[in-house]
């Protein structure tokens, strides 16, 4: 796969940065004034409470939805409006928490449309399947058995995704944005509704992505457990408001952390 | 008693007796099938893509041969004036996507629908406008389209086969293979199938939708040149030829509204049923069965299969 680290960004280096982003749907803030970074090589774990904004952070990251204020800078890069492909075309690869996949697509399918950006010759020998095309597409299919392989899912490259287990197709779901070869793995609880081996199993791959791979990974979960076992750092929200920030340690005896958890006796 | 042998014996009597005219009917069946397959395809490329249904892909027939036709009259050489139809289809398609699609993204798919009514009828009114609503000879001659018809004796008879309908049969043939290749083969054609099975897990390995729309509009406008080109030869260029949009409704229903090869195979058994339809039935009821045998042959096929010969099974984990 790449190289751990770019030209640009190197290891432990701050590779995307957050700074005083809010965003509200009407009446309700979904984000409000948070700050935080992404540094190279790390797992950033995003926790909080269900209804926190977790996952608009995610989607702003990702260009899915565009903060109202503030700014975002990933790998240098101050941007203020973006796009999703072009979030993908800059090295940001993401799943979904209700897995999104091509559902009438085999596997194999599912995650060659993960390489879509990096195939460059021009439909015309495609079509013809011929020659430097011909060349490319092998190379991309040996790319993705290599993933295939990785998260062992030889068995099911042939299968409609649709037909899939659950837990597989968060896995192929994992696939396709690895295919990607991205710079920052977003995953959006990538164990919900997983057994405790599948959740076993999908800890594994995600720790192996980072350490093989060297990729940085920010992932939103639930389970504690899980968060405290794979992350370096966490950022909890609460209500849209970023409320604690540091590694799986200080943040578990964060007074505000666990009333936010627990809740709080007046 | 009587009846019933003429509903189910004589029409196969006649067709052992006199095969000549079986095949001619056949023959018939199979060019005007082709052409229905490709208004067909036209409806399947926007349907896979974006989950909508075109209605207007008819007046897209229309309008591509009333341009190609018009700048012809204006004094346009023939196939300059067939390559200044492809750059409008392009404009088109381009136009789609800005002014339509890319507003109403994310919208319920029945508002989609309605704005290609919208769409319709905005170019009913802007072709008839630019070019007046008088019905138009297909400008066949200058686009090396050959006339008349080759006669064999054959089958104890004589078969004859008009060479306008076999250049159809082969141009469509080419068509509708090279599409398949397209959308089955090469990235583009994975990115479409992507984007129409989840549009946000398509933004998120960076696929364009606005690229992809473009290109489908596109690929659906050039079907429906090629489609006009043809249809317009057989009859003539008018505003009439929409209506032939609503017969590819059973084709679509027969084939599955997202299959390439369903829409051929639909298209090809509409064609044909409705001319055997029409040839050993029709008398039978004083005529006129190809106003409306086409959906009786959709809805039998509906009660068995109802998601279409080739559509894609619905697949529902709960």
């Amino acid at each position: 796969m790449r190289a751990p680290s770019g030209p640009d960004v190197s290891f432990g280096d701050v590779l995307l940065s957050v700074e005083n982003v809010s965003l509200s749907f009407g009446g309700v803030n979904a984000v409000s004034d948070v700050s935080f970074d992404i540094r190279k090589g790390e797992i950033r774990a995003i926790i909080g409470p269900n209804g926190a904004g977790k996952t608009s952070m995610l989607n702003i990251i990702n260009g899915f939805y565009q903060p109202q204020q503030g700014r975002i800078t990933f790998k240098g890069e101050t941007r203020s409006k973006m796009r999703p492909h072009d979030a993908a075309h800059g090295g940001i690869a993401r799943t979904f928490q209700n897995v999104a996949l091509f559902r009438g697509m085999t596997a194999l399918d599912n995650i060659m449309a993960g390489r879509t950006l990096k195939m460059h010759r021009s439909f015309f020998w495609q079509l013809l399947r011929y020659g430097p095309a011909m060349t490319e597409e092998v190379e991309h299919r040996h790319r993705v058995e290599e993933i295939i392989d990785f998260l062992k899912i030889q068995e099911i490259r042939r299968t409609p995704v649709g037909r899939l287990p659950y837990g597989l197709q968060k896995r192929v779901e994992l696939g396709r944005a690895l295919a990607m070869e991205p710079d920052l793995l977003l995953l959006d609880e990538p164990m919900a509704g997983m057994n405790i081996e599948e959740k076993e199993d999908m800890s594994r791959f995600v720790l192996d992505v980072n350490d093989h791979f060297g990729t940085t990974i920010a992932l939103i979960e639930h389970d504690m457990g899980v968060v405290m076992d794979l992350s370096d750092r966490v950022v909890v929200l609460d209500h849209g408001i970023k409320i604690a920030d540091g590694t799986p340690d200080e943040v578990k005896i964060n007074q505000v952390v666990i009333d936010a958890y627990l809740g709080v006796a007046y | 008693m009587h009846v019933l042998y003429l509903i189910f014996i004589d029409p196969f009597v006649q067709m052992g007796t006199a095969p000549d005219l079986l095949v001619q009917t056949l023959w018939e069946g199979l060019v005007g099938g082709m052409l229905y397959a490709l208004i067909a395809l036209g409806f399947v490329l926007i349907f896979k893509a974006s989950g909508v249904f075109n209605f207007a892909q008819g007046i897209m027939v229309v309008f591509s041969a009333l341009t190609l036709v018009g700048l012809y009259a204006h004094g346009v050489p023939a196939f300059l004036a067939l390559a200044l139809t492809v750059a409008v289809m392009y404009l088109l398609a381009f136009t789609v996507e800005r002014v339509v699609l890319r507003p109403l993204v994310n919208q319920p798919d029945i508002i989609l629908f309605m704005a290609t009514f919208g769409i319709t009828y905005f170019l009913i009114g802007f072709g008839e406008f630019v070019f007046g609503g008088d019905p138009k000879v297909m400008i066949t001659d200058d686009l090396y389209l050959p006339k008349g018809s080759i006669t064999y004796k054959a089958f104890g008879g004589i078969v004859s086969l008009q060479r306008l309908d076999i250049v159809a049969v082969v141009v469509a043939s080419i068509m509708v293979a090279g599409l398949g290749v397209f959308f089955s083969k090469t990235r583009i054609g994975r990115a479409l199938r992507a984007v129409a099975d989840s549009h946000s897990a398509a933004l998120s390995v960076g696929i364009s939708l606005e690229q992809i729309w473009v290109i489908v509009w596109f690929a659906a406008g050039l079907v429906a040149l090629v489609t006009g080109i043809f249809w317009g030869a057989r009859s003539d260029v008018s505003f009439a030829l929409e209506v032939i949009a609503l017969k590819a409704l059973p084709v679509l229903i027969l084939g599955g509204f997202t299959s390439i090869p369903g829409a051929i195979v639909g298209g090809l058994i509409i064609g044909i049923g409705e001319k055997l339809g029409e040839f050993y039935w029709g008398p039978l009821v004083g005529g006129g069965t190809d106003a409306w045998f086409a959906y009786v042959i959709a809805l039998v096929f509906l009660l068995f299969r109802p998601q279409g010969l080739f559509g894609e099974q619905i697949i529902e984990r709960v």
